[in-house]
């Protein structure tokens, strides 16, 4: 990167994909129609574990327009991340309410619904286990009586079978005992999380077309283009080019639409329809029921310092609801346990993270990956600490905060370029006016409080994550950036647009991120999650418009008749260095030069640049020691609210957050998560929580029983503050930053009511009843 | 299935229709699958989020809790009718600069409320502008963005009368 003036990345360039998504243009999986399209519906299971004694489908196959009718009998693949645990259609036993157990394609969406409708099931139902802490009695009904015979990443994941745990991850370091012995104050507790749903406006949506030669082409509403195809071709068996995916604009996604989903049911329905193209859309229902959610938490946290308020040890045990199936979830439950002392110097240190089966709807990844759920424990625990001590809780957390020379829970060392968590506390409480008293509500009966809450997040990603961008030069000179990571909202297309652009020494407007994804064409990029496209994409671009300049300077040369480093390049043209007067367009350079004698020389530029993880090691399964973590993104939040004593109900004053982005590649973006995700957070702290009955069905699968936040709901004031310490290998030193705002949102709440209310409060969603209850109790005791 | 068809006439985005349609087909089905206007989104089917909102005689609606039928004689505006004559309008600029997008999912959805709002009432209040708003869910924006744009569309489009 040369010294020169920046005149793209980290200023405030508005996305080029608002053009189609303002004026209804941009289409989605959903909008997508092909030609003898047939459309599909699912059976869900109404029982949360039964055996399927018998399924009759011949008056479903009577349906008139019924193509394709399939249970989960006729169907042997398995699917699964790292543990290959789920079938395609539930066989022979049904697992959680929700799970499909039966599928129809048909003429219509109508014909086949009728159809599912009539398929005629008997269920042998048997009682469900719905609560972690049953899940790991022994003797408790198992999930997966089979858990020993499924393949799973070995040296990775380690599940126990004969039991529900489909993983156990370990942290050790220092000696825990010891140092809680040594501590002057142990605080201890237990906080949980319920399960919730990400709710993509988009519902998860795919048409797949089967084709001659065990091949088959797939349109997806997905975060993974190339993961969907690598997972449907281990699944199904067949070579990756057998596999076509294309991933058009994307509804949303905050991790619900990693992985596999609905794609596999669509292949074998359109299989079994002669080929015809099927397509198969959630209902919002189903979205809820069927579709993996956020897995719940009950985590169980030591903390212990001397009373100058040095962390000495902390002990947790992470117990996490995963549902009935693995997918993410064992990941969530791997990566939030390397997270899960918080960004602390923590010298004495054991965590065992626990992922068990369950009853219920599955688990998946959700923004923040587990670490929104565990720093709701931890970051509460720290003000439990600081109470017990008496020392300011922004105090305590100063204190202790990680700083350049410290290691972390799994023995990586901090370095300079490892970015800031003190700055962000120190900003997000200057901003809330900590230690100062908040203004007096109007209202008697309300009460104001404020919190403070501290963040840290790597992404969670195999050891050898990649990532490729191709640059491909247009006839008049223009540029088009080709990858695979999907923009599905968060806006990476014009950050890379705005870093292709200032490599490429073009002005912006000629050059373009294209925007359907086709692993036939766009070149590999792992997958869109863990906050680390721009990160990777940022740093292949970089490489690829190097390639490019090489390229057109070679070109240029050639036609100057000197060497390429007497060329440089500025404003789309290439020029000799010592006479700015002679410079050629690289409308006249990106096909090739032709002289005027009609002899050309060079050829089209298409430059490819790379990114790979480097430095990343396994965690070792005994002592969790090990390095995860390209980056560390630290954080902070500081929440002012006003709470009313007589209902419980919360009124969010004021939200600042800060965070350690390297360096703001676009200003306006990076606020866009900061605000989304900060409201995000709030829904997971006030209202988000599934229900379910004694029988483990899901009581609120609808937006009328499960409350997002809307437009009324928002802080009036959210603060987003971005400290800049360069990442050294980041793009122009950034770091990732779109998970982050959501996580520890809920903690700083937490606080802030027992700032408010005098009150601790453990459990989520923090509901007003729930807050009405602990001031009630709180009355009773004194 | 045998269903009774009903012949329906009506205005969208300008341009008159004259169609049948079975009974139970609603205004969202109609214009995305036999307009293919598939700008209006489905979001969940219930009426619930605002994806599918419509303008019907100038006022929002959720086209999903709209029988076509009933949209016999009327007018029907959706996102695809805000831009005129290839230029965008200013709230559809608005959206764009303050970032009132990010998925794009909801946006038409919201674009329809927001321009509900703005012909019954050129300039709303805060608390107006919030209300004509809280139908529509956003999961990516946190909102703020959205009533920015609003906010700063009504000013605009004030100033340009």
């Amino acid at each position: 990167m040369s010294e020169r003036e920046l005149r793209y990345v980290g200023t405030s360039v508005s996305r080029e994909d608002g053009l189609d998504k303002v004026t209804g243009a941009a289409k989605y999986t959903h909008d997508l129609a092909l030609p003898g399209m047939l459309h599909a519906a699912i059976l869900p299971s109404p029982h949360a574990s039964a055996r399927i004694v018998r399924i009759d489908t011949s008056k479903a196959q009577a349906i008139p327009g019924v193509r394709a009718v399939l249970t989960g009998s006729e169907l042997t693949v398995r699917l699964g991340l790292y543990l290959r645990d789920k079938p395609i259609l539930a066989n022979g036993a049904v697992r959680y309410q929700g799970e499909p157990v039966a599928a129809v394609a048909a003429e219509t969406l109508d014909a086949a619904r009728r159809a599912c409708s009539v398929i005629d099931i008997t269920y042998e139902p048997l009682p469900p286990v719905l609560d972690a802490r049953d899940a790991v009695e022994p003797g408790a009904p198992l999930v997966h009586p089979d858990l020993g015979s499924y393949e799973w990443m070995k040296g990775v994941f380690s599940p126990k079978p004969g039991t529900n745990v489909a993983h156990h991850q370990v942290i050790r370091a220092g000696d825990v005992e010891r140092g809680l012995k040594e501590s002057d104050a142990v605080v201890e507790a237990t906080f949980t999380t319920a399960p919730v749903q990400h709710v993509p406006l988009e519902t998860h949506a795919v048409i797949a077309q089967a084709l001659p030669g065990d091949r088959a082409e797939v349109w997806t509403s997905s975060q993974s283009p190339h993961t969907v195809r690598h997972l449907l071709a281990h699944a199904f068996g067949l070579p990756h080019q057998a596999i076509r995916v294309h991933v058009p604009y994307v509804g949303g996604g905050f991790g619900g639409k990693a992985g596999l989903h609905l794609e596999p049911l669509a292949i074998v329905l359109s299989k079994a329809a002669d080929g015809r193209p099927v397509k198969l859309v959630a209902t919002r229902e189903e979205e809820f029921n069927t579709i993996p959610s956020r897995q719940g938490i009950r985590s169980t946290i030591a903390i212990g310092a001397t009373k100058d308020g040095k962390i000495r040890a902390l002990r947790a045990t992470y117990l996490w609801d995963a549902g009935a199936y693995a997918d993410y979830g064992v990941n969530v439950g791997r990566a939030a346990a390397y997270s899960g002392a918080g960004p602390y110097a923590v010298p004495h240190c054991s965590i065992d993270s626990y992922v068990v089966y369950t009853n219920k709807v599955f688990g998946t990844a959700y923004r923040g990956f587990g670490h929104l759920e565990v720093l709701w424990g931890v970051e509460r625990a720290i003000d439990l600490l600081a109470q017990k001590l008496g020392i300011d809780p922004v105090e305590l957390r100063r204190r202790n905060l990680l700083h350049e020379g410290d290691r972390t829970i799994t023995g990586e060392t901090i370095t300079a370029g490892h970015g800031r968590p003190d700055l962000c506390l120190e900003a997000v409480a200057k901003e809330i006016g900590w230690g100062q008293p908040g203004e007096r509500p109007k209202d008697s009966s309300k009460v104001r409080g404020k919190g403070i809450s501290v963040l840290h997040k790597a992404p969670a990603m195999p050891t050898s994550t990649s990532c490729a961008v191709v640059i491909k030069f247009d006839e008049d000179g223009a540029a088009d950036v080709l990858v695979s990571g999907v923009d599905y909202g968060q806006g990476t297309y014009t950050t890379l647009r705005q870093i292709a652009a200032e490599e490429l020494r073009l002005p912006i407007e000629r050059v373009h991120v294209v925007n359907d994804c086709d692993t036939s064409f766009t070149p590999y990029d792992w997958q869109t999650v863990a906050s680390r496209f721009a990160f990777m994409g940022g740093n292949a671009v970089i490489q690829a418009a190097a390639d490019c300049l090489r390229q057109l300077k070679a070109t240029a040369a050639q036609a100057f008749e000197t060497r390429p480093e007497e060329v440089e390049c500025e404003d789309g043209h290439a020029f000799l260095a010592k006479d700015k007067s002679r410079r050629i367009p690289y409308s006249k350079l990106a096909l090739g030069y032709t002289f005027p004698n009609g002899n050309s020389v060079g050829g089209p530029v298409i430059g490819h640049g790379r990114y790979i993880a480097t430095g990343l090691t396994h965690l070792d399964l005994e002592t969790g020691q090990g390095h995860p973590a390209q980056f560390w993104t630290y954080g902070a939040h500081a929440i002012e609210l006003e709470v009313d004593t007589e209902t419980g109900e919360v009124e969010v004053l004021k939200v600042a957050t800060a965070l350690d982005a390297g360096k703001v590649l676009n200003p306006k973006l990076c606020q866009g998560q900061v605000v989304g995700g900060v409201v995000q957070g709030l829904g997971s702290a006030l209202w988000e929580g599934f229900q379910f009955s004694p029988d483990g069905r899901l009581l609120n699968p609808s937006f009328t029983d499960y409350k997002i936040p809307t437009a009324k709901d928002t802080p009036h004031e959210i603060v987003p503050i971005f400290i800049e310490t360069p990442q050294p290998d980041g793009p122009y030193g950034a770091r990732g930053v779109a998970e982050h705002p959501m996580i520890s949102v809920p903690s700083a709440v937490g606080n802030a009511l027992h700032d408010a209310l005098g009150v601790d409060l453990f459990d989520l969603p923090l509901t007003a009843e729930r807050i009405q209850r602990a001031i009630e109790a709180k009355k009773a005791r004194t | 299935m045998s269903a009774k068809l009903h012949e329906i006439t009506l205005t969208v985005n300008g341009r008159e229709e004259r169609v049948a349609v079975p009974a139970g087909m609603t205004l969202l089905e109609f214009l995305r699958e036999r307009l293919v206007l598939t700008g209006t989104k489905e979001g969940c089917g219930a009426g619930e989020c605002g994806a599918c909102t419509v303008l019907l005689d100038g006022r929002p609606v959720t086209s999903c809790l709209v029988l076509a039928v009933e949209a016999d004689g009327r007018d029907v505006r959706t996102v695809e009718g805000e831009a005129r004559d290839g230029q965008l309008s200013l709230l559809q600029r608005a959206f764009i600069e303050e970032n009132a997008v990010q998925c794009g999912f909801c946006t038409p959805g919201m674009i329809m409320a927001a321009r509900g709002l703005l012909l019954r009432n050129p300039d709303p209040s805060e608390e107006e502008i919030v209300e004509a708003m809280a139908g529509n869910l956003c999961r990516c924006t946190g909102y703020e963005a959205i009533l920015t744009a609003v906010r700063r569309a009504a000013r605009e489009e004030r100033e340009a009368r």
